[in-house]
């Protein structure tokens, strides 16, 4: 166990000790993992923003139920009432609802300049399931009822965005997945040079009595090392990047009266992110040390 | 210990190494290969750890019939012989201290028993006071006595050299040969291939004589 653990340390040792030999080189092998990382890792984070911002809405599931002027309220409240998938109903008037928008910023003009009220009654319904499957269902169904002029489904929004940020998170897996092979492909080749100038010492090792895990050891380490160092060029180069387009969201967000912000990968994330680059650079390291040795 | 029957050798694309090659080294002895250029001493050698393999006959080698083994169990038969290199194999980007502990990284020894052997085997081969120099500063007989030292340095039961006094002068010769002596004295099986009679003659120990491949009475 002792042994196994110096041999490790040993290896990773050695490792350490090749990067430092080949500085500049070792930069620049990291520095174009980094690259690579940077554009899913990136992509990545503009999406988990995306649906930080969708979730937000979606979290209400709302439907707003517009009544025709000859409707009878307390009838289809009735119904509405006893709809198992409605969990809360609350009735706002075409007077609450004017008063409302003289509130809204920029409104009030427009509703002192209106000489009649043309807003109609309406219920707020909140829905039990929030999927945007049982709100169009359940939408349609209202649509139905006597004295319901209309019917809108006020998260149908943020849900669109939400399915268009999953249509971009499996575009970004599919970029992600190309790039991983890169990695490899970086790494194999980094791995496979590096094999080629100890040659000698691999073929005297293995005369003397080397296992090929022993001579694989130091080369996983040196794959690994490189793969994690790309990983943190990658995540630096987006924290750069994501300071930089922080500065014009923010003046965005604020004309909206708004104080967002993009948000950096949490640390599980980063770790995660530091992890498969790691385990991508081993990767590399092992098909090119496999193949070697044969 | 080393158990050659009926052993052929056959390169591809080349003629026969070694024909009907059968002899028995009793653990402990010492014996000389020998023969001209081309008569097959180094495959006759390279069998024994399996660095090529029989394509007739079978090679025994501490009961181990090594020319069936698996890959993956030749570290383990290697690290028990000691192996010179007609070439040598030295490692010119280490110290000679450094080379001498590379068998020694892969066997797993304790760092301080790793490096009393280390010591042990340099000052046996007279080459103490050198372990801080690069090979390539060394002559012509100190690198042969280096290689023989980190050959030494697990402590094998069986050494086997290939031309240890190539190119060497008959004092330095002399010198390596008195190194073998003193572990054939405290009991390792030597197996040594040299051209050199007047090496032979002088020791008057047994010899395997080599000639087209096959071994002559």
């Amino acid at each position: 166990m002792m042994a196994w653990l110096r041999q490790h340390r040993d290896a990773l040792a050695r490792a350490f000790g090749k990067l430092r030999a080949q500085r500049s080189a070792s930069l620049l092998n990291a520095l174009v993992i980094g690259v690579a990382l940077s554009l899913p890792a990136g992509g990545y984070a503009l999406l988990a923003n995306l649906q930080l911002v969708a979730q937000r809405f979606t979290l209400d599931p709302q439907v707003s139920v517009f009544l025709k002027a000859e409707a009878k309220r307390s009838e289809l409240e009735g119904r509405l009432r006893g709809d198992a998938r409605v969990a809360q109903l609350r009735f706002v008037s075409r007077e609450e609802a004017l008063q409302e928008l003289r509130r809204s910023e920029g409104l009030a003009e427009v509703v002192a300049a209106l000489d009649r009220n043309p807003l109609p009654d309406a219920f707020v319904v909140r829905a039990r399931d929030g999927s945007a499957a049982a709100l169009e269902a359940l939408a349609a169904d209202v649509l139905a009822m006597p004295g319901v002029a209309q019917v809108q489904v006020d998260s149908a929004w943020a849900q669109r965005l939400g399915a268009l940020a999953r249509v971009g998170r499996l575009a970004l897996a599919a970029l992600a997945a190309v790039l991983a092979t890169g990695l490899v492909a970086v790494t194999f080749n980094t791995i496979r040079l590096q094999i080629l100038t100890q040659r000698e010492e691999i073929e005297v090792s293995q005369l003397l009595g080397a296992t090929d895990v022993f001579i694989r050891r130091p080369f996983l380490y040196l794959g690994l090392l490189q793969g994690l160092a790309g990983g943190v060029l990658g995540l630096a180069i987006l924290w750069g990047a994501m300071a930089i387009l922080n500065q014009g969201v923010s003046e965005l967000a604020q004309t909206y009266g708004s104080s967002f912000r993009l948000a950096f990968p949490a640390w599980p994330d980063v770790l995660a992110g530091l992890g498969i680059t790691a385990f991508l650079g081993w990767l590399g390291a092992l098909l090119s040390v496999s193949r070697y040795l044969r | 210990m080393i158990s050659f029957s009926a052993v052929a050798k056959r390169y591809p694309g080349g003629g026969e190494a070694l024909r009907g090659v059968s002899f028995t080294l009793a653990s402990g002895e010492f014996a000389f290969v020998t023969g001209r250029s081309g008569a097959g001493k180094s495959t006759l050698l390279k069998l024994i750890p399996a660095i090529e393999r029989p394509t007739a006959g079978s090679v025994v080698v501490n009961g181990q019939n090594v020319g069936a083994l698996k890959r993956a169990a030749l570290p383990y038969l290697r690290r028990n012989l000691g192996l010179v290199f007609q070439d040598q194999k030295l490692l010119y980007d280490r110290t000679v201290y450094d080379n001498v502990m590379l068998p020694l990284a892969f066997s797993g020894q304790p760092p301080r028993e790793a490096a009393r052997r280390v010591r042990a085997a340099l000052d046996k081969v007279g080459l103490l006071a050198r372990e801080r120099a690069n090979p390539i500063a060394l002559s012509g007989g100190e690198q042969q006595r280096l290689a023989i030292a980190r050959a030494v340095v697990n402590r094998p039961a069986v050494l086997v050299a290939d031309e240890p006094t190539a190119n060497l002068d008959a004092e330095s010769a002399a010198r390596i040969l008195d190194i073998f002596v003193s572990f054939h004295q405290v009991g390792v099986t030597l197996l040594i291939a040299t051209h050199d009679q007047a090496l032979i003659e002088r020791y008057g120990k047994r010899v395997l004589r080599l000639s087209d491949g096959k071994l002559a009475a």
